[in-house]
């Protein structure tokens, strides 16, 4: 058991490296980087105090490890557009897209497997059938249409939710949250339904297939000869069987909502990383994008690690080191 | 036949709906089981005998359904219960044994959880209770260092153990009837007899009725104090099982019991086997009278047009129209 997280951590580590690389390569193809911080009109001289400055003229392997060193310690560079370091700059934007990431995962989770088990329970029934059906629209459409026709409806039409922004944030132990005002609240849920539409329908398909599969184990059927209550079985045996293989789609959706939170975002004009990563894109401010592209990385691998972790807590039969057949 | 028994099915007829026209897998079927009776059903694969199993506690999977018939238990109809009210016949007054232990028991949750949520639902206590029931129920099953193996899950136990559990599930709402479908099919020979011998001295202790299902010859010897053979859905012989198994009067059982080998003449012979010769009929292509005609080595005209009625023979009932006019 020990083995294994040590294993995964170590694994998790070579990605990170990996990405990180990727990362430091941006610096030196995506733009020059000397023209990039001095101008165009800067002199020979000048290049060549840079390059003694920024250690561009040490072998690119010392230069990697340096800016994975910096990365470590939270020092990502400066960002070329500002002039402000880019760790203060994502730090500022974090929260603002963590808070969206959450409610729509947790709206996603929690309405998806309702649906799923609802859906599989009911499989023929005439409800079921229509939101299975209603569902395609979800997987279907692209996530802008969605957000664009959320505000049409719901912010010009009904004229009842904010069309763009945050609302009003308060900070409590240095954390800025809308979550905690009225209007916070409201701004949220545009956005958090966009983001997490396609993923609720993911979850729920998949939650309904892999339910509809336990309740014909032949488990689900002795607990009903053993007279079990319904709620007894489809709860307390069936879903928690379903939820298995569930666990490691909705860890990778997790990150994916996390990473795609930049279309919602600029749909909405919501203060996230994912705007300001869409700014940087536009002006070619590359330690901005190389530092979300390790902060994505870093996120999908955390994320695996702790789905990793919570097939343990799940499943009894991975608790054991693996080394025993059965 | 007595009036009062614990369990009477009545002309029990199952049907499935295809496509391809109504298949008919159980075709009125009559037995009784007394309290602290076993009872055997025995057949080749398709004759019947798990679905038979099934209906009677309303576990068939649609679109098999209850055609027609009755299944009372205690005088009581259950055969057109609803969910709702089968749920308190299941595991309290019927309790069921299933072929495969491996696959019987939820992977996630502790044995211990999975008798007392059983205990719980039935019997009207709180969960040190249960526990404590949970406890005992396993002791019963001779499941060794019991208390340390509650908290134990279905992947650390062997599979006599768990079909040993398997049984502890089905006893512990103290059921008046088991119905076993091939309990020691998927076990160890070694592990079979261990596992027969269990349940039968616990059915036995209680006074609790068996429909023990299986197509061993072998197991209905050693276990069961009658037996019913079901051919392609219908009852071919009902008779005490030393009547069955040495003066068997319907061909066909006289084809399973020849069928199966004999240890002491075994040893000292090199005869083969005697083999029912051909299969069963599809559920599609069923002959016209006696369902076993083709088959049968001592057919004669009528069996091809009629079908036989079951009557009774010495100390069987038996659907053979073979020297049924002699006898009547």
């Amino acid at each position: 058991m020990f083995a294994y997280i040590i294993r995964r951590f170590f694994q998790g580590a070579l990605v990170l490296g990996i990405v990180g690389f990727i990362a430091f390569s941006m610096f030196r193809f995506i733009g020059d980087p000397y023209e990039n911080i001095l101008g165009q009109d800067a002199t020979v001289l000048d290049r060549q105090a840079l390059e003694e400055r920024l250690g561009l003229n040490k072998p690119i392997a010392i230069q990697y490890l340096k800016f994975l060193g910096n990365a470590m310690q939270g020092e990502f560079g400066v960002s070329y557009r500002n002039g402000i370091p880019v760790s203060e700059m994502i730090a500022q934007r974090l929260p603002a897209t963590i808070e969206l990431a959450i409610v729509s995962a947790l709206f996603a989770l929690f309405l998806g497997v309702l649906l799923g088990v609802y859906t599989a329970i009911n499989r023929d029934g005439f409800l079921a059938n229509f939101i299975m059906t209603t569902s395609l629209i979800g997987v279907s459409l692209p996530t802008f249409l969605i957000g664009i026709l959320l505000i049409w409806v719901f912010a010009v039409e009904l004229n009842v939710l904010p069309s763009f922004g945050r609302g009003e944030t308060v900070e409590i132990w240095g954390w800025k949250t809308g979550l905690a005002t009225a209007s916070g609240l409201k701004s949220i849920i545009l956005p958090a339904i966009t983001l997490g539409l396609y993923q609720m329908t993911l979850v729920m398909r998949l939650v309904r297939s892999e339910m509809l599969e336990v309740l014909r184990t032949d488990y689900i059927r002795f607990a009903r000869a053993r007279g079990l209550t319904r709620r007894a079985i489809n709860f307390g045996h069936a879903l928690k069987n379903t939820l298995l293989p569930v666990i490691t789609i909705i860890g990778i959706q997790l990150g994916q909502i996390i990473a795609f939170a930049i279309i919602t975002e600029t749909v909405f004009q919501w203060p996230g990383v994912g705007l300001l990563f869409i700014n940087a894109v536009n002006f070619v401010d590359v330690p901005i994008m190389a530092t979300y592209l390790l902060l994505v990385g870093s996120l999908f691998v955390v994320i695996n690690l702790v789905v990793d972790l919570l097939y343990v807590v799940i499943d009894p039969r991975l608790r054991l080191d693996g080394t025993e057949a059965r | 036949m007595t009036t009062n028994a614990l369990l009477e099915v009545n002309n029990l007829t199952v049907e499935i709906p295809t496509r391809r026209g109504t298949l008919i897998p159980v075709n009125e079927v009559s037995f009784n089981i007394d309290r602290g009776e076993i009872v055997g059903v025995v057949g080749e694969s398709g004759a019947g005998k798990s679905i038979t199993g099934s209906a009677i506690i309303g576990l068939l999977d649609p679109p098999a359904r209850i055609a027609g018939g009755s299944v009372t238990l205690q005088g009581k109809l259950i055969s057109d219960m609803n969910e709702n009210q089968l749920r308190d016949i299941r595991g309290k007054r019927i309790g069921t044994v299933f072929q495969d232990p491996l696959t019987s028991l939820d992977p996630l949750m502790s044995i211990g959880n999975q008798l007392s949520e059983t205990a719980m639902a039935h019997l009207n206590i709180g969960r040190d209770q249960a526990r404590e029931k949970a406890l005992q129920a396993l002791i019963d099953v001779g499941i060794p260092a019991a208390e340390s193996r509650l908290d134990a899950y279905p992947h650390e136990f062997s599979g006599g153990m768990r079909q040993r559990v398997v049984i502890a599930l089905a006893l512990i709402g103290d059921p008046e009837l088991i119905i076993a479908d091939e309990p020691t099919t998927a076990l160890d020979v070694s592990v079979q007899a261990q596992v027969l011998m269990l349940l039968k001295r616990l059915c036995k202790e209680r006074n609790t009725g068996v429909m023990l299902i299986t197509h061993d010859m072998g197991v209905i010897a050693e276990t069961t104090d009658r037996v019913v053979v079901l051919y392609a859905g219908r009852v071919a012989e009902i008779g005490d099982t030393r009547q069955v198994l040495t003066a068997a009067i319907h061909p066909y059982t006289q084809g399973l019991v020849g069928a199966t080998p004999n240890p002491t003449n075994l040893a000292n012979s090199q005869e083969r086997l005697n083999q029912i010769p051909g299969t069963m009929p599809g559920l599609l292509s069923m002959p016209a009278g006696c369902p076993f005609h083709p088959r049968c080595s001592e057919v004669m005209e009528v069996c091809k047009t009629t079908l036989p009625t079951l009557s009774q023979r010495e100390n069987s009932t038996i659907a053979c129209h073979l020297g049924a006019e002699a006898k009547t």
